[in-house]
């Protein structure tokens, strides 16, 4: 493979102490990795909180030992509280939403494949980058000490716990969901167990994330724009760079919103401002006093307005990676590239003009409703865009079905399977029945929560050898690919009819709603599937640091695919390119091309004339030196 | 295809190699042959500066554009609004941030003339009148404080006192970077590149200053004379 070289580069000298290398790192690479470890701690605490909560829901009155022995006031005898309950499905949101599907898509992948797919030797300002992990990695540590603030009796009721806004013991966090909506979250410890010093470390951690997110965004955008190397045009960048670069550009525009609403609401439980604290609210036998004329519905539009791009933020990077490995494994490139771009652009400027549709209970006026459900629905024109030119890069194909392939066919699958259910609640008039039932769940789970998820399993399995040089365990691999997808649709599919039927989100257990009684096996179908699906990923997280070591090594290119991170060692040298830059003269997905000796063509291949010219001419030696 | 991002790349002549040392345009000037026009060179590590401003402009931009729909939604929902009487020394303030970005965009253009000499006495004033800026924001807090007037008195203090703070603590961060300029410009005028790279900076701190400036004068103009 002929890489261009087009100038001698001076070599930064890789850093030898080890704490500059893996701990405080400037390389994009490192970060990468720091941030998906990150993820992948996060979604062992978010996925252990799901499963208690299905235990809660199918067994509910068991008592589990471990748990009374660890939280004796959340679950006195080891039988869980329901503030207990509340807090582990705002945990489970928060964490999931935030330390899981933002940092592994973006700051994970994106931060190790962006500059090497666009020919750059690091991010624009690599010590920005570095922060971004570290202020991440704090706001991960808050949020986690709210479980020790509000799970145990001695820590809440000591100094730091009353100093804090007054911890309840008797919970692993606040008790509000992860929209933490107001005034519920916006009064302090008065608005129930959790809603203390649980509450209040949920803001910090929230404005920490924001801070670190918000430096991420610049980075990207600013090396997407500045750092591509000579010939990657825009239109000749890889699908996935577009995805981080329109995912960047969502965070950047939406996260500000967020860590705004979060001061406002800081300032309303710390200071005694009233920005969406109405006056007279009613707690147990007393009235509060102290606020008066502030709007709960602000905190909703403030919220949503950041919460609707975030959804899109979780899923384009899946969706990029997605289009990448379906064209690399089928053997084509992708249908309709110039289409692709478009769609993604236009999903993240819909993504802006939508959060209405989180709110069509909230009072809002049937006009403005309706408007955001025609704009809601029209979302489905792009994502059609997308899923018909993803079945159109496989229609015909001779694809070699590898576990990415297989998880980059889930992704696929589970995106129609969930979006397919926004339609029906993106409508005004099914969604009044609908909303804050397990359809919802099931919906957004699928679509938001389990399709990125999919994204990011064919990412790790797709570039795992050349991150590392070794491939990961094909025969594990397929295992997981087969037993997770069937899980995650044991999972969700009944729950779709669960919120049919009229059971409603965020209850601690159903026991005293008799017409949900004939759904009780369902639930314990769904909680059988879903521990199953949840230790299958035992098995991911063995192959993943089993193959570290002792996997099969890979070659520089053993996909054969085209694109920049494949003219390069595996695992990349400190500066991606050992200090020779490439340069790119074709697009992204040159395969099958007619005429040519492989299937595939690199970016970095000249084409026929650039080849005669330099073969003639000579003039291109003269620059180098 | 590249059109998007064309206009970064005027400075691009000297800004390549920077740090990197990429020297083989470094006395040659831009290369002529038909290769290196076709592939345009963005790798200009100058330019980040001045990209990254604009970017992290916009999400600052996008904090207020929240805060002030907030303040417009709050002052139209409820009765309990008490608008504030201005304190007077905002006018000052206000003043006094004019001129800092007068004297700012002077020294810029001396920096980018080359008169080093003349560049640094302004850059300095600059610090002296932001400086000065907070200084008679604070004194506009302690104004109302002595009338009684606190954060959580009404939604109207409240928003004055937000806006105020988070415009003040992006302001400090301009005054930082003003200060790192000033301590850097000594070594700008070792080498061309180190003075390519000092002028970026100095681009990007001077629009930074100026778009607080600009800022200031949206969030008195909501605060104190919408309604």
């Amino acid at each position: 493979m002929s890489v261009e070289t087009h100038e001698a580069v001076h070599r930064h000298p890789a850093p030898t102490s080890f704490i500059r290398k893996y701990i405080f790192s400037l390389d994009h690479k490192v970060i990468g990795i720091q941030y998906i470890i990150l993820a992948l701690a996060a979604v062992l605490v978010g996925m252990t909180m799901s499963v208690l909560m299905r235990l809660n829901l199918s067994w509910p009155g068991t008592s589990w030992s471990i748990l009374g022995t660890l939280f004796p006031a959340g679950a006195p005898g080891g039988i869980m509280n329901p503030d207990f309950y509340l807090s582990l499905v705002t945990m489970h949101g928060t964490i999931m939403v935030f330390f899981v599907l933002t940092t592994a898509p973006q700051g994970g992948f994106g931060n190790y494949f962006l500059p090497i797919q666009i020919g750059a030797e690091d991010m624009a300002f690599p010590v920005l980058n570095m922060l971004s992990f570290w202020v991440t990695l704090l706001g991960f540590l808050v949020i986690l000490s709210a479980i020790f603030v509000e799970g145990n009796t001695t820590i809440a009721n000591s100094a730091v716990g009353v100093w804090l806004g007054g911890g309840s013991g008797a919970t692993v966090g606040p008790i509000g969901g992860w929209t933490g909506y107001a005034p519920l979250s916006a009064t302090g410890a008065v608005a129930g167990p959790g809603q203390g010093a649980g509450m209040n470390l949920w803001i910090i951690s929230i404005a920490i994330f924001c801070v670190g997110s918000l430096l991420g965004a610049l980075n990207f955008i600013t090396t997407l724009l500045n750092m591509r190397t000579k010939g990657m045009t825009l239109m000749r960048m890889p699908l996935t760079c577009w995805a981080w670069f329109t995912t960047a550009v969502l965070a950047l525009l939406s996260f500000p919103v967020l860590l705004g609403a979060g001061i406002l609401l800081l300032l309303d439980r710390t200071v005694g401002t009233s920005f969406f604290v109405p006056g007279g609210l009613v707690f147990g036998s007393s009235v509060l006093t102290s606020h008066t004329g502030g709007s709960p519905i602000l905190w909703q539009h403030l919220f949503w307005f950041f919460g609707h791009p975030e959804v899109y933020i979780a899923i384009l990077p899946g969706m990029g990676a997605t289009s990448h490995i379906l064209s690399t494994f089928a053997r084509k490139p992708v249908f309709g590239y110039r289409a692709m771009v478009f769609a993604i652009f236009a999903i993240g400027l819909l993504g802006f003009f939508v959060w209405g549709h989180h709110m069509f209970i909230s009072g809002m006026s049937p006009y403005s409703a309706m408007t955001f459900s025609i704009l809601t629905l029209s979302i489905g024109v792009p994502s059609a865009v997308k899923t018909f030119n993803w079945l159109g890069t496989l229609w015909g194909a001779k694809i070699r079905f590898s576990t990415p392939m297989l998880f980059a066919i889930g992704f696929v699958s589970l995106f129609v399977a969930g979006g397919i259910t926004g339609l029906v609640l993106g409508q005004t008039s099914l969604d009044l029945p609908m909303h804050d039932t397990y359809f919802v769940l099931a919906h957004f789970h699928l679509v938001m929560g389990v399709a990125s998820i999919f994204g990011m399993f064919a990412a790790i399995y797709f570039w795992f050898p050349k991150m590392f040089g070794r491939f990961m365990n094909e025969r594990l691999g397929q295992l997981h690919f087969w037993i997770t997808l069937i899980g995650v649709y044991c999972i969700f599919v009944p729950m779709h009819t669960m919120g049919i039927v009229g059971m409603p989100r965020r209850y601690a257990q159903f026991t005293e709603y008799r017409f949900l009684d004939t759904l009780h096996p369902l639930v314990v179908f769904v909680s059988i599937a879903a521990i199953i699906t949840v230790l299958t990923q035992l098995v991911f997280y063995f192959n993943l640091i089993w193959s570290v070591f002792k996997g099969k090594k890979a070659s520089a290119n053993p996909w054969e695919a085209t694109t920049l991170e494949w003219t390069t060692d595996s695992p990349p040298p400190h500066d991606n390119f050992a200090g020779v830059l490439p340069v790119v003269y074709r697009g992204p997905y040159e395969f099958a091309v007619p005429g040519a000796p492989n299937d595939y063509v690199m970016q970095t291949e000249p084409d026929a004339s650039e080849q005669a010219e330099r073969a003639g001419g000579d003039g291109h030696n003269g620059h180098k030196h | 295809m590249a059109t998007t991002v064309t206009s970064t790349r005027p400075d691009v002549k000297i800004g390549i190699g920077g740090s990197k040392g990429r020297g083989s345009n470094g006395n040659g000037g831009p290369r002529r042959n038909g290769h290196d026009r076709r592939f345009p060179d963005f790798q200009a590590s100058a330019n980040r500066y001045r990209i990254g401003v604009w970017v992290g402009l916009a999400s600052i931009m996008m904090m207020f554009t929240a805060l002030s729909s907030a303040y417009i939604v709050r002052a139209a929902s409820s009765s309990d609004w008490q608008p504030l009487a201005m304190p007077r020394i905002l006018l000052l303030s206000t003043a006094l941030i004019l001129v800092s970005s007068g004297t700012l965009e002077t020294a810029r253009r001396k920096f980018r003339d080359a008169a080093t000499k003349a560049y640094k006495p302004w850059l300095l004033l600059t610090l002296l009148l932001g400086l000065m800026f907070l200084g008679s924001q604070l004194l506009a807090w302690r104004q109302l404080v002595r009338q009684g007037v606190y954060v959580a008195s009404n939604p109207h203090s409240s928003f004055f006192y937000l806006l105020t703070a988070a415009h003040g603590v992006h302001l400090l961060g301009g005054l930082i970077a003003l200060g790192y300029l000033s301590l850097r410009t000594r070594a700008s005028r070792d080498n061309q590149l180190a003075f390519t790279r000092a002028q970026a900076s100095a681009d990007a701190v001077t629009l930074y200053w100026h778009f607080m400036d600009f800022l200031w004068i949206y969030l008195f103009v909501l605060l104190f004379f919408v309604r």
